[in-house]
């Protein structure tokens, strides 16, 4: 059963970058936008499993650190013309804290 | 509130990227409605003669369908043609007493083909070539008459002509001038075309002026007759003499025309709700037929209807390919050359090649190809860019092959390669791939090959290929943007020169102040304009802007080297490529101490240790204890030497000694690019100093420095720079010379790349002939890398500690 799990402080990812979360179900990136929302993946690019988590974060989409491809934070879909999606996990923030439901 | 709402009157290839281009940066803004007098959606009209040729079919051409309609809201007015324009109640009319209002208005209305005021010009069987409509008929025509004349031998007559032919007509070709093309050909070229042409089976009539088309029996036309008197058998008439901007409907709503309807810089007509872009435009007294420019005005006509208002359209400089397959042929600018010109000229008659190239003031003008084509965009480019070519001009005419500036040397004939052949050889894109994405998608430019195959998005050493086979399979429609004028990335439109400029001139500090000042399309910015902005700031204000490390790509964020497992790769610093027992012993320990899987000398003398695990880096670097190579930046990478006067017998200069200074003075120096240097201690040049970005050679009366080789992508040789006396002046020279490459060059730059643009004089000029500035310049650099700090002592010390440490759950 996922449930809603304590990460982290908000403070504690950077703006417009990311962290990677260590779980059993393998690792996360979490990400922090520059309006301070915040998403997360699996830490694999569909394209080759590049580790998003080191990335580059845009808008509200992430550059994989390996041959370049865009997703979509929100949804962990590849931007178009590519095609592919990273696992989305929900994420939320409450009393500045950042929640991850796995 | 309602939208304001905005009618496009004509739907064809100039108008409909304009609005494409308007959706793109401000995709809500209107409530859109189109008419178009055709019935079909937006097609590429420039490929109608591939279809008429029986190469493609009308759907390969379609560029928008219904659901590009539907799916941008726009209401869409098919086989109705606005007939009025009423300014007053701001309103259009149509065919069919439809009714549109507007708050602005787009005319894209295009332009007629020009019908000979002849007797007999509207005898069933006589057609004009322009849309769908005339293709088909010709089709038609072509399955049961036999004898068809095209009146006009200019590029559409032509393609006609040949298309006719290939559907198995007879076609004799009339044309008033003493050759064909002449608008677009020189006489010589003009007449090799004609040649190949009538090998083809065309035939020809020049410098005939028809008089009359006269009917047959059964009212159809049967007969062309000329005004010396001859006549000729005539099932079909093609009327292909030129066009005439369609202002009809303007004028009558009395908008100011002349040759078309008058606009200024801003595509606005003299009614300021009205705009008009394409064919039907008289932009600065000349009318465009060609569809680069119109592109180029629809840009600038989008971008004033999304009220950005900074886009300016100034005219432009136009190409043009003929569309006959097997038959090359490309022309540019000025080629017929004047009293003030000089020209260079290549003619092999037998061997079907001629070239012309027309140069005014070490400029390239104008220019002429034929049978070899190859070149054709690169030129294009040289004359667009208005590069100085005097130091290339022995090799010019020879291509761009011979001028060292393509990656794939050999492949360079992009029409003649096979499908199968690898263009991209990074993203493993075969030339058919690239020609069916440019087709399906209807792509235009060179970013569209990039998004759709990947090709030329790596490494770009297919770039001229991809843009090769983009002229060869869309023609005149493909324009190269001059180089020193493309956009940053597609979060603006301003160029890396207007960013620098602005950047220094506005004192700008903030990669948040330059979006903000310079309107970037996107909140901020993406993995392109952010590394740019980020170092256009450290390098213009190395006090004043602080570095931003979420504007770095990984590499240089986490000071090492991300490999494809997503494990890292660190490379200490060893200057000049020199170590010592201790350093390899730590090494050593290190190696054994995290496992790691792969211990592997460098080309630049020095070591990497492969397989390193991201939240080890800090221990690695600790336990090494040595300075970080920044074998991972767009920075000073390695000075690599040879052992010089030190040991060798045939030194003459302490090589090893001057690449340690060097290697000392440019630490943690960032850069558009990196950079990596060399210093030999003799002309033999083992430590193969020609080809580095600054290759130093000692002799026996002191140094020659060389600059802007590359051994990398396509191999580069450097050339020669400067002379120097001492060690003192080497330091000068070379930083002077990075310096001015730091504060100049465009991100992701090479030396070699900024020297091909700005020239090597300018850069000599500047560093070697200019001794104030050369010290000036000289001077910045060391005052910029004064408090440089070892990026790893630091990282060890606790900066940017998240980093590197994973959180758990």
């Amino acid at each position: 059963m996922a449930e809603w799990k304590m990460i982290c402080r908000v403070e504690d990812v950077p703006r417009l970058g990311s962290r990677v979360v260590k779980s059993a179900a393998g690792d996360i990136a979490v990400f922090r936008t520059s309006t301070d929302e915040v998403f997360a993946l699996r830490d694999a690019c569909p394209h080759k499993g590049g580790p998003l988590s080191q990335g580059l974060v845009h808008g509200t989409q992430v550059t994989c650190p390996l041959h370049g491809w865009r997703l979509h934070l929100d949804s962990g879909e590849a931007v178009a013309p590519d095609v592919g999606c990273a696992r989305r996990y929900s994420s939320k923030v409450e009393g500045g804290a950042v929640f991850l439901e796995i | 509130m309602s939208k304001p709402r905005l009618v496009m009157v004509g739907n064809g290839m100039a108008g409909v990227r304009t609005l494409e281009e308007l959706l793109k940066i401000a995709p809500n803004l209107y409530d859109v409605t189109v008419f178009g007098a055709e019935p079909h959606p937006n097609y590429n009209r420039i490929l109608l003669s591939p279809v008429l040729a029986g190469e493609m079919t009308i759907r390969d051409i379609i560029l928008n369908d219904h659901d590009w309609y539907e799916g941008n809201g726009i209401r869409l007015h098919l086989g109705n043609a606005v007939t009025r324009i009423d300014r007053v109640q701001r309103r259009v009319i149509a065919t069919d007493g439809t009714e549109a209002p507007y708050d602005r208005l787009l005319l894209a209305t295009g332009s007629n083909p020009f019908i000979l005021p002849i007797p007999g010009n509207d005898l069933p069987g006589v057609i004009s070539y322009r849309d769908i409509k005339d293709t088909d008929e010709m089709i038609e025509t072509a399955k049961r008459y036999r004898h068809a004349v095209v009146i006009g031998g200019g590029l559409l007559g032509l393609e006609a002509a040949n298309g006719l032919r290939l559907r198995g007509m007879d076609v004799t070709v009339v044309h008033v001038a003493p050759w064909l093309l002449e608008r677009q050909l020189d006489e010589t070229a003009g007449k090799m075309l004609q040649k190949s042409l009538e090998d083809r089976g065309l035939k020809f009539l020049l410098q005939k002026q028809t008089e009359m088309l006269i009917a047959g029996e059964s009212g159809r036309v049967a007969a062309v007759r000329f005004k010396d008197g001859m006549q000729i058998a005539a099932d079909l008439v093609v009327m292909a003499v030129g066009i005439r901007p369609n202002t009809a409907l303007a004028e009558a709503a009395g908008i100011y025309c002349n040759r078309g309807i008058v606009v200024n810089d801003t595509m606005q007509t003299y009614d300021p709700k009205v705009y008009a872009v394409g064919e039907c435009v008289a932009h600065r007294g000349t009318v465009y037929g060609l569809v680069a420019p119109l592109f180029e005005q629809g840009k600038v006509a989008a971008n004033h209807l999304a009220n950005f208002g900074i886009g300016r359209y100034a005219g432009s400089v136009t190409s043009t390919k003929l569309k006959v397959t097997g038959i090359d042929l490309f022309s540019a600018g000025n080629f017929t050359g004047g009293s003030d010109t000089e020209e260079i000229v290549l003619n092999d008659a037998a061997g079907g090649v001629y070239k012309k190239l027309v140069i005014k003031d070490n400029k390239l003008v104008g220019g002429v190809l034929y049978g070899d084509t190859a070149d054709g965009p690169w030129y294009f480019q040289l004359l667009r860019d208005g590069q100085d070519i005097h130091e290339i001009r022995d090799h010019l005419l020879f291509g761009q092959a011979h001028v060292g500036d393509v990656g794939h040397q050999g492949h360079s004939k992009a029409a003649a390669m096979a499908d199968g052949a690898e263009v991209c050889g990074c993203n493993g894109v075969s030339k058919g791939t690239i020609v069916k994405a440019i087709k399906e998608h209807g792509l235009f430019t060179l970013d569209g090959i990039r998004k759709y195959t990947k090709a030329s998005s790596s490494c770009g050493s297919c770039t001229g290929l991809c843009e090769q086979i983009l002229s060869a399979t869309i023609g005149g429609a493909y324009t190269p943007a001059a180089s020193n004028k493309k956009p940053v990335c597609a979060c603006t439109d301003h160029s890396h020169q207007e960013v620098r400029d602005t950047i220094r001139e506005h004192r700008l500090v903030r990669i948040a102040d330059i979006m903000h000042f310079m309107e970037w399309k996107t909140p901020d910015g993406c993995d392109k304009c952010r590394p740019a902005l980020n170092y256009y700031l450290i390098s213009t204000w190395p006090k004043e802007a602080k570095d931003d490390p979420r504007s770095r790509l990984i590499n240089e964020r986490a000071h090492a080297n991300i490999q494809k497992d997503g494990t890292y790769s660190v490379v200490p610093r060893m200057w000049g490529g020199l170590t010592t027992p201790d350093e390899l012993r730590r090494i050593a320990d290190v190696a054994e101490k995290y496992q790691v899987p792969t211990i592997k000398v460098t080309g630049g003398q020095r070591i990497d240790l492969l397989g390193i695990k991201k939240k080890d880096l800090i221990d690695v670097w600790r336990d090494l204890d040595m300075p970080s190579g920044h074998a991972y930046g767009k920075s000073i990478r390695t000075v690599k030497t040879c052992v010089g006067l030190e040991h060798c017998r045939f030194g003459t200069q302490l090589a090893m000694s001057m690449g340690v200074k060097l290697e000392k003075m440019l630490f943690d120096m960032y850069a558009p690019h990196k950079v990596k240097l060399a210093v030999s201690g003799c002309p033999r040049n083992c430590a193969e100093a020609g080809i580095k970005d600054v290759g130093v050679i000692g002799v026996d009366s002191g140094y020659e420095i060389y600059v802007g080789g590359n051994g990398g992508i396509k191999t580069e040789v450097a050339q020669f720079f400067a002379k120097v006396k001492n060690d003192e002046e080497v330091m000068e020279y070379t930083g002077a010379f990075l310096q001015l490459y730091r504060e100049e060059g465009f991100y992701l730059e090479r030396t070699c790349h900024y020297l091909a643009r700005v020239g090597l004089d300018y850069a000599k000029s500047k560093v070697v002939e200019d001794e104030e500035n050369r010290k000036a310049l000289h001077g910045r650099l060391l005052d910029a890398l004064k408090d440089a700090k070892d990026p790893w002592k630091e990282r060890i010390a606790g900066v940017e500690r998240q980093e590197y440490e994973p959180l758990s759950v």
